[in-house]
């Protein structure tokens, strides 16, 4: 499982978590007692908000809800859970769910276990151009039955880093709202990816401001560097207030039988650091280091393997963003770099960029370099 | 137009409209007895001694907070294991068990029930007892199985159909799975003598009945963590493998932190192994892997010798108070002149008590004295304090003479 590192190649706890963890510790009059079984008020309300902004006519709208999840899987498969049983009829497991090509890995287990039986990929990764294959992603959105579900990365695409630009966002929503597809964010970067919050929840905004009803499975792992506290939550945009109220209402049935309540601890750390104006500066700036980190290293990649003059293209490099780069390696060469220069990659050829560091930079760059000069 | 148009209102969770009732009522002398958690003996929640302290172990390690394995904290997960097994249980020993840390008591269960879903191809029929905890249903409904019944509780003597247990549990189609609560039945109190344990795990091995325990008192029972295991522990050594889901929530009191664990005893640790991959399949699309902090505390108490005795003294403590506020329940309503049979009162154990009250009878204590509980005239013994108990009976009396 990838999670940030340091430029020393270490875990990160994030100083504000840290900071809050002690105002926790040292307030006698919290306990141990039961979340309601949508969660933590404070942290929903919170939560929810830094997707969607504060300014967000969903919210002022009375027109969202949330439901604390064990993380962005969690958020995920309640979303599923409750599609399944709710979305375009009663209990039709034929909605056909679309999973972007490649995916996380996972995507595709949550939906099968919720009980969907037609799972199928839209195009995405364009291999031969190193970027989005916007036409074949288009293509499939035309071509899939109306009412399909599509799971849409919000920010920093998993595993390629490939994300649309806002121009392409607004062409994949027009062609969603013609075709009554159904779009189910998916955000686990939120503020890792560019840094700026606001920024990587643009798609998510944009589609509220079109009037889509979404759904968007939140996680604070990566962001809050809370991984195995299990943060996250799911945001839910509707059309009116009560339609929310009803949603959620079978929610908490879904819930009841999944994890009854969610647990406490870390949504007392984000809910405690979102609503402080202080702490939450601090965390913002805490997000931004590490977003940061990753963005020198993709610049610093790139600009050596130009440097060596490395066949090919590296812009893809810093075009990409977030945890996750698609290097463009083959198999062949993954696996040189495994076997001969000990530097591990998936077999895609991603990379996780948290594994760079300023002490390894030249050895992977030089590494890169060999494998794809020396294999074909 | 909207995707939710024909979404309907979830119908209202019908203890939680207990506890709104509750709050909203101004009556000084008001009692909140639908509470499924602790209450010491101010009607205060209870956060342990050992737990603060294990807490506070922690927070000096300043430890990361890298994802847990799937399978959950190993050191919890043995710990846990032991605990429930007894350090000295062969299957134990020999390894031929694997525990998962699940989401407390309700994930645990879900772990087990989705796996049964997927690998028991025998049945899709679960035996609960009549009745059982209210979840319970939903859980294994929403796994894809079909619940069943067998008669476990009497409303004429407030104790257990022994003979009509045994009757039904005779009947079940062979290789069923059967549902059986470990200690301190929810929502009755009444648990099986030890003997008649004898009797029921004899008649589920004849029947070859797949037995699923939900152990979510251990300690808080009886006050002894081996007691109130005793049933699980025997059936294991009567060659049957259990599958068993715990809970940390009321035992620690570390109910919102979500520690709980299942449990799968099989034929050899190399089935284990198979059986663990197979868990951890179910669960990564669930929530991937799970919390860590209540099972870090869980863990640490477990293990150290020195918070593993001072929990046992915390954990016989709230047993105590409970047997104690049951026993000042019946001796108030002697007192007020009652004439009726209230042994089952301290005959049952664990947090709830089926006082037998009428559903009209339960109204009356709502209305007039401002003391709420569930319609089945279940109280949890856990919103009893020696400052009200007198008021209680005082109540009971008037609306049972």
């Amino acid at each position: 499982l990838a999670a940030y590192r340091t430029d020393e190649g270490q875990p990160w706890v994030l100083p504000v978590v840290r900071k809050v963890e002690q105002v926790i510790a040292a307030d006698g009059s919290l306990n141990h007692e039961y979340l309601p079984i949508l969660g933590l008020p404070e942290f929903r309300a919170s939560a929810s908000r830094i997707a969607l902004g504060d300014g967000s006519p969903a919210i002022s709208e009375n027109r969202i809800g949330s439901v604390q999840s064990l993380g962005g899987t969690g958020a995920l498969r309640i979303g599923a859970e409750f599609l399944r049983r709710w979305y375009n009829g009663n209990n039709n497991t034929a909605t056909p769910v679309y999973i972007s090509s490649p995916s996380w890995e996972n995507h595709n287990a949550v939906f099968v276990d919720a009980g969907f039986k037609d799972i199928r990929t839209y195009h995405y990764w364009d291999a031969a151009k190193r970027g989005l294959d916007l036409h074949g992603l288009l293509e499939d959105m035309e071509k899939a039955p109306e009412f399909s579900i599509f799971i849409l990365h919000a920010c920093a695409h998993n595993p390629t880093g490939t994300d649309p630009t806002p121009d392409e966002w607004k062409q994949i929503a027009a062609v969603m709202k013609r075709r009554f597809l159904f779009p189910f964010f998916d955000s686990a970067y939120q503020g890792f990816a560019s840094g700026n919050l606001d920024k990587d929840a643009w798609a998510v905004r944009y589609f509220v401001s079109e009037g889509f009803e979404l759904f968007c499975a939140q996680s604070f792992s990566k962001n809050f560097g809370l991984y195995n506290e299990r943060v996250g939550n799911l945001t839910v945009v509707g059309k009116d207030a009560d339609s929310v109220k009803r949603v959620l209402s079978q929610m908490e049935k879904i819930v009841r039988t999944t994890w009854s309540n969610p647990p406490s601890q870390g949504a007392r750390i984000v809910a405690t650091t979102l609503t402080s104006p202080q702490l939450f500066a601090e965390w913002k700036d805490n997000v931004k280091t590490m977003a940061d980190r990753v963005l020198l290293m993709r610049s610093e990649l790139r600009s050596r393997l130009e440097s060596l003059g490395t066949p090919g293209t590296w812009n893809h490099i810093t075009d990409q963003i977030g945890m996750f780069s698609f290097t463009g390696l083959n198999p062949k060469q993954v696996e040189y770099m495994i076997k001969e220069k000990h530097i591990y990659l998936m077999a895609s050829g991603r990379i996780n960029m948290c594994g760079l560091t300023t002490k390894n930079l030249d050895y992977v760059a030089k590494s890169i370099h060999e494998a794809v000069t020396k294999i074909q | 137009s909207s995707w939710w148009s024909h979404v309907e209102m979830g119908p209202p969770d019908p203890i939680l409209g207990v506890t709104e009732a509750f709050k909203r009522d101004t009556n000084s002398k008001k009692m909140n007895l639908g509470v499924g958690a602790y209450r010491d003996d101010n009607g205060k929640p209870y956060v342990l001694n050992c737990v603060r302290k294990a807490e506070a172990q922690i927070a000096a390690k300043k430890m990361d907070k890298e994802y847990l394995p799937i399978a959950g904290l190993a050191d919890f997960t043995r710990a846990s294991a032991e605990l429930a097994l007894g350090e000295n249980s062969e299957a134990f020993k020999s390894g031929r068990y694997v525990t998962v840390q699940g989401i407390s008591g309700t994930g645990s269960l879900r772990i087990g029930a989705n796996f049964l879903q997927r690998f028991f191809k025998s049945s899709r029929d679960v035996y609960l007892p009549k009745p059982s905890w209210g979840n319970h249903t939903p859980i294994f409904r929403d796994a894809g199985l079909q619940l069943q019944a067998y008669r476990y509780y009497d409303p004429k003597t407030c104790s257990l159909d022994f003979s009509g247990a045994m009757d039904d549990i005779s009947k079940i189609p062979e290789k069923s799975i059967i549902l059986l609560h470990a200690c301190a039945h929810n929502p009755t109190g009444v648990d099986p003598r030890q003997e008649q344990w004898k009797e029921m795990a004899a008649v589920v091995k004849k029947r070859n009945l797949l037995v699923y325990f939900d152990m979510a008192y251990q300690g808080f029972a009886s006050g002894d963590i081996n007691r109130d295991a005793w049933a699980v522990r025997h059936f294991i050594e009567q060659g049957i493998n259990i599958v068993l889901a715990q809970s940390y929530a009321k035992n620690m009191g570390l109910y919102g932190e979500r520690v709980g664990a299942f449990t799968v005893i099989c034929s050899d640790a190399e089935e284990a192994k198979r059986v663990e991959s197979q868990l951890k399949i179910l669960i990564r699309p669930m929530y991937s892997n799970p919390p860590i902090n209540g099972a870090r505390i869980a863990s640490l108490i477990l293990n150290s010798p020195d918070l593993r005795k001072e929990w046992l003294v915390e954990v016989k403590s709230m047993a105590d108070r409970i047997i104690s506020m049951r026993t000042q329940l019946v001796s108030n309503l002697k007192k007020e002149g009652s004439s009726h049979n209230w042994q089952h009162i301290t005959d049952q154990i664990g947090m709830f008590c089926f006082t037998g009250l009428k559903p009209e009878q339960v109204e009356r204590l709502t209305k007039e004295f401002s003391i709420y509980m569930t319609k089945d005239g279940r109280i949890s013994v856990a919103g009893v304090t020696s400052g009200n108990v007198g008021y209680l009976a005082h109540a009971i009396h008037q609306v049972t003479k």
